[in-house]
C-alpha cells in the first residue's frame, strides 16, 4: 500500500463533531496514525454526520446533512472517522436513509463503501499490525456499541494495543455492554443513562486499570464524567491517543498541570 | 391481570424502579444468568447462526402467505373436530371465550402461560363474569397472587425475590400449617404444586396459549418447563387455545426448526422440558384429551402490520432474548414499560397495539446499543424499528417541544458549515477558558441534563477544524 510508485491513498478525515469541538488532539492522533501508515490526509469542511437527527426521527434534516457529507468527501479514496458510532452512521445507515431515492441510494452506497472506523481501517484495510508507541501501565478497553456491532471493531484495537511498549491490557467484566451514552439518550433519559453508566464504572474500577480506553469520544465523555463524579481515579483517553503516542494532553476532563501555575 | 397502560409515564416508572430495592436485587440475576446460558447454548451448536437465518426465512415466508396458511390451518382444525374463532379485537376475543365458558357453565378455568391472554386482559374478564381463573405456571401463579402483570415474557415473576414468594404463599395458603418450612425453593415449588393439583383436577375449562399453530396438521404447540400446560389442556373437558395470527407455522418440520432456536435463545436450554402438541379434541379410543377444542385467533392490529414498516416484528417468537440482553431492561425491569410487553420487543410492539401516543416513549428509551438485534433468533432489526417509531412521532409532532427546538437550533448550524465553524470556534474557546482550571464542569447551565449526573469535560481550546486551517493543512 505504501508503494512509492503509487500515489498515496487519499483519506478524508471525518473528525466527528465531538472530537472537533471537545478533544481535537484525538483528531491529530488519527492524522498521525494515518500518515504513519502512508496516507495523505485531508479534512474537508464538515459539521456532523446527522446521527442526532436520525435517531430523533428527523429524517429530513438527516438527509440534508448526509448529502452535505457525501459532497464534501467526494474526492477521497476513503473516509475515516475516529468513532465507531459516526463511522457506522456513514457506512451502514446512509444507504438505508436514501432507500426511497434511487439516484441517491447509488451515491450513498458508493460513499458508504469507502467509510471506515479509524482503528479497523488501519488494521483491516492498510494491514497495519503494530504501532511505534510507548505507554507505561495497565489499561482497560470498552467496546463501544456501534463500532462493535455495526462494524465488527473488537480485535483490531486490541491487536494494535498489544504492540504498544509498556502497555498491558486488562479486560473489565462485560466490556461489550453499553455504557448508557446513546447520544441524546444520555440527556433525554439522564437518570436511566446514569444507572447504566454506574454499572459500567463499577466494572471499570473493578478491573484495577488506572486508564480507560475506547474508540468513541461520546462514550468516553459519559464514562469519564461519571468516574469523575464518583471520585474514581481512572483516566479516560481515546485509543488513538495511545496508539499515536500522543498523550501530552491531559486525560478527558482533567486540567492541564501548567494551567494551574 | 389487565392494567391500564402507563407506558406514556415510562420515565416516571423508571424513576420508581431505580429506587425499588427488592426489584434491583432481583434484576441482578437477569443481568448475568440468561446471557451466559444463551451464549453457551449458541456456542454448543455450530449451525446456530445458520438456524437463525432459516428461522427468519420460515417466518418471512409464512407472513408473505399468511392468508393461505390461515385457511389451511382452519380447515385442518375443523376436519379434526375442533373450532376456529377469529377475533379482530381484544374485546371480540374475550366475548368468544366468555361465550364458550357460559355454554359449558364453567366455574373454574385453569390457564397455561399466555401473553395473548395478558394482552386481552382475560383474567379480569373471567373474574368479572364470576369465573375463577387460576394461573398454573409457577411464575404466573405468583404474580396472580400479587395482583401484578408479568415483568418478563418468559419469566413473568423474574422481579420477585424468593422471600417475597414465601410471604405471598403464607398469605394465600391459609389452609396449610403456619409453622411449615418454606426456606428452600423446592419447598415453595412443592407447595404450589400441591395447591394447583386440586385446581387442575376440578377445572371445567383449560386455556393455553400457543407457540406454534401448524397449518399442515392443525396442531397447537406449547413449550413449558413445568408440565403445567399439559395438565391444563388435557384434564378439563374443554381446551381453548388463544393465540395471535402470526403464530401460524406451515409445517411440523418448520416448527422443529424454530424450536431449535427458541429455547436456546430464551433460557439456553437445547429444548424446553416439555414440548406439547395438541391436535383437536379427543378421538374415539384416545385415553385422554378434551371433548371440545377451540382456537381463538386474535388479530388485534396485527394484520395492519403486514406489508408495512413493522411487519418484521411479526416474526417474533417470544423468546425474551432481547430483554435479557437490554441495558435499559436490566436497569428498570419490565413493569416500567407500562403495559404487557417489555424490553426491546415491547418497545416496538406496544405502540403498534396501543398507539404511538400512549406507547411512543418506549422506542425512545433506547441507547440503540444493538445487543437485542445481535441475539434475536429471527433477526428482527429492533433498533431500526424503534427508529421508525421515532420518525412517526416526529412527523406527527408528538415528540416533546424542547427536543424539537433543540434539534432545530442544532440543525440550523449543522447545515451551514462556515457559520458552524465560526460559532463553534468561538464557543469552544470560551468554554475552554471557563473550564480549564478544573478541566471539566460539574455544573453548566445549558448542559444541566448532562451535568446533573456526570461531569462534562472542558473543551481543549481551539477546535480541530480551526487548528487544521491555521496550520494550512489540506481541506480538499
Amino acid at each position: 500500500m505504501t508503494d512509492a510508485i503509487r500515489d498515496p491513498i487519499r483519506v478524508g478525515l471525518f473528525v466527528t463533531c465531538l472530537v472537533d469541538l471537545f478533544r481535537p488532539s484525538v483528531g491529530f492522533a488519527a492524522v498521525k496514525l494515518l500518515e504513519d501508515a502512508g496516507c495523505r490526509v485531508v479534512a474537508p469542511s464538515q459539521t456532523c454526520c446527522g446521527q442526532p437527527a436520525y435517531n430523533s426521527g428527523d429524517r429530513g434534516t438527516t438527509k440534508e446533512l448526509a448529502r452535505q457529507v457525501i459532497a464534501a468527501f467526494d474526492g477521497c479514496d476513503y473516509v475515516v472517522a475516529p468513532s465507531g458510532s459516526c463511522a457506522g452512521m456513514l457506512a451502514k445507515h446512509y444507504p438505508e436513509l436514501f432507500a426511497d431515492e434511487p439516484e441517491w441510494t447509488a451515491k450513498a452506497r458508493a460513499f458508504s463503501a469507502k467509510c471506515y472506523e479509524l482503528v479497523s481501517f488501519l488494521v483491516d484495510v492498510l494491514g497495519v499490525s503494530r504501532v511505534s508507541a510507548r505507554f507505561d501501565g495497565l489499561v482497560t478497553y470498552h467496546d463501544s456499541c456501534s463500532g462493535l456491532r455495526e462494524l465488527g471493531v473488537q480485535r483490531q484495537p486490541r491487536k494494535l494495543l498489544a504492540s504498544v511498549e509498556g502497555l498491558e491490557l486488562v479486560e473489565m467484566k462485560s466490556p461489550d455492554v453499553c455504557c448508557g451514552f446513546g447520544g441524546t439518550f444520555a440527556v433525554k433519559y439522564g437518570e436511566l443513562s446514569d444507572a447504566i453508566v454506574a454499572q459500567k464504572t463499577a466494572n471499570i474500577a473493578a478491573s484495577g486499570a488506572p486508564t480507560l480506553l475506547a474508540g468513541d469520544l461520546g462514550c468516553l465523555m459519559n464514562m469519564a464524567g461519571k468516574l469523575q463524579r464518583e471520585g474514581k481515579k481512572v483516566a479516560a483517553r481515546h485509543v488513538a491517543e495511545i496508539l499515536a503516542g500522543m498523550t501530552d494532553e491531559p486525560a478527558i476532563g482533567e486540567p492541564k498541570t501548567e494551567a494551574r501555575k | 391481570m389487565t392494567h391500564q397502560p402507563t407506558s406514556s409515564h415510562f420515565k416516571e416508572n423508571a424513576h420508581e424502579a431505580l429506587r425499588d430495592a427488592p426489584l434491583q436485587k432481583a434484576l441482578v440475576h437477569v443481568r448475568s444468568n440468561f446471557i451466559q446460558k444463551r451464549a453457551e447454548a449458541a456456542q454448543r451448536l455450530p449451525e446456530f447462526e445458520a438456524l437463525r437465518d432459516s428461522a427468519r426465512d420460515i417466518k418471512n415466508h409464512t407472513l408473505k402467505h399468511l392468508d393461505l396458511y390461515l385457511e389451511a390451518y382452519e380447515a385442518k382444525v375443523r376436519e379434526l373436530g375442533g373450532e376456529v374463532h377469529y377475533a379482530a379485537t381484544a374485546k371480540q376475543g374475550l366475548d368468544i371465550i366468555l361465550d364458550i365458558c357460559r355454554k359449558r357453565g364453567a366455574k373454574t378455568v385453569t390457564k397455561g402461560k399466555s401473553m395473548i391472554a395478558e394482552e386481552i386482559g382475560l383474567n379480569d374478564a373471567l373474574e368479572a363474569a364470576g369465573i375463577e381463573a387460576v394461573e398454573t405456571d409457577l411464575g404466573e401463579y405468583i404474580i396472580q397472587l400479587r395482583g401484578e402483570a408479568p415483568s418478563h415474557i418468559i419469566a413473568p415473576a423474574v422481579h420477585v425475590n424468593k422471600d417475597e414468594v414465601e410471604n405471598e404463599f403464607r398469605r394465600a395458603h391459609l389452609h396449610l400449617p403456619k409453622d411449615r418450612d418454606l426456606s428452600e425453593p423446592a419447598q415453595l415449588l412443592g407447595e404450589a404444586r400441591g395447591v394447583l393439583r386440586d385446581k387442575f383436577l376440578n377445572a371445567d375449562i383449560g386455556i393455553t396459549g400457543a407457540n406454534f399453530l401448524i397449518a399442515e396438521t392443525g396442531t397447537s404447540i406449547i413449550v413449558t418447563n413445568e408440565g403445567n400446560g399439559d395438565l391444563t389442556q388435557i384434564l378439563p373437558k374443554v381446551h381453548i387455545v388463544i393465540a395471535s395470527l402470526e403464530k401460524i407455522t406451515p409445517t411440523l418440520a418448520d416448527a422443529a426448526q424454530l424450536l431449535r432456536v427458541l429455547a436456546r435463545s430464551a433460557t439456553g436450554q437445547d429444548m424446553s422440558v416439555y414440548t406439547t402438541l395438541s391436535t383437536g379434541p379427543r378421538r374415539p379410543g384416545d385415553p385422554d384429551g378434551p371433548e371440545e377444542y377451540h382456537v381463538v385467533l386474535l388479530d388485534n392490529g396485527r394484520s395492519s402490520m403486514l406489508g408495512g414498516e413493522f411487519e418484521d416484528m411479526l416474526r417474533c417468537i417470544r423468546c425474551g432474548a432481547c430483554m435479557n440482553h437490554c441495558p435499559v431492561y436490566h436497569a428498570v425491569g419490565g413493569h416500567a414499560y407500562g403495559w404487557v410487553y417489555p424490553g426491546p420487543m415491547g418497545a416496538v410492539l406496544t405502540p403498534t397495539l396501543i398507539g404511538v401516543k400512549e406507547g411512543g416513549q418506549l422506542p425512545n428509551a433506547s441507547t440503540f446499543c444493538g445487543r437485542c438485534e445481535e441475539v434475536c433468533p429471527v433477526r428482527i432489526p429492533l433498533p431500526g424499528m424503534m427508529r421508525h417509531w421515532r420518525e412517526r412521532e416526529f412527523e406527527r409532532h408528538l415528540s416533546p417541544t424542547t427536543v424539537r427546538a433543540g434539534l432545530a437550533f442544532w440543525a440550523f448550524f449543522a447545515k451551514r458549515p462556515t457559520l458552524y465553524r465560526l460559532a463553534t470556534s468561538f464557543g469552544m474557546r470560551a468554554l475552554h477558558l471557563i473550564g480549564r482550571a478544573k478541566g471539566r464542569f460539574s455544573f453548566l447551565p445549558l448542559a444541566r441534563g448532562w451535568t446533573r449526573y456526570r461531569d462534562l469535560p472542558a473543551p481543549q481550546g481551539a477546535t480541530f477544524q480551526s487548528q487544521w486551517r491555521a496550520k494550512s493543512r489540506p481541506v480538499a
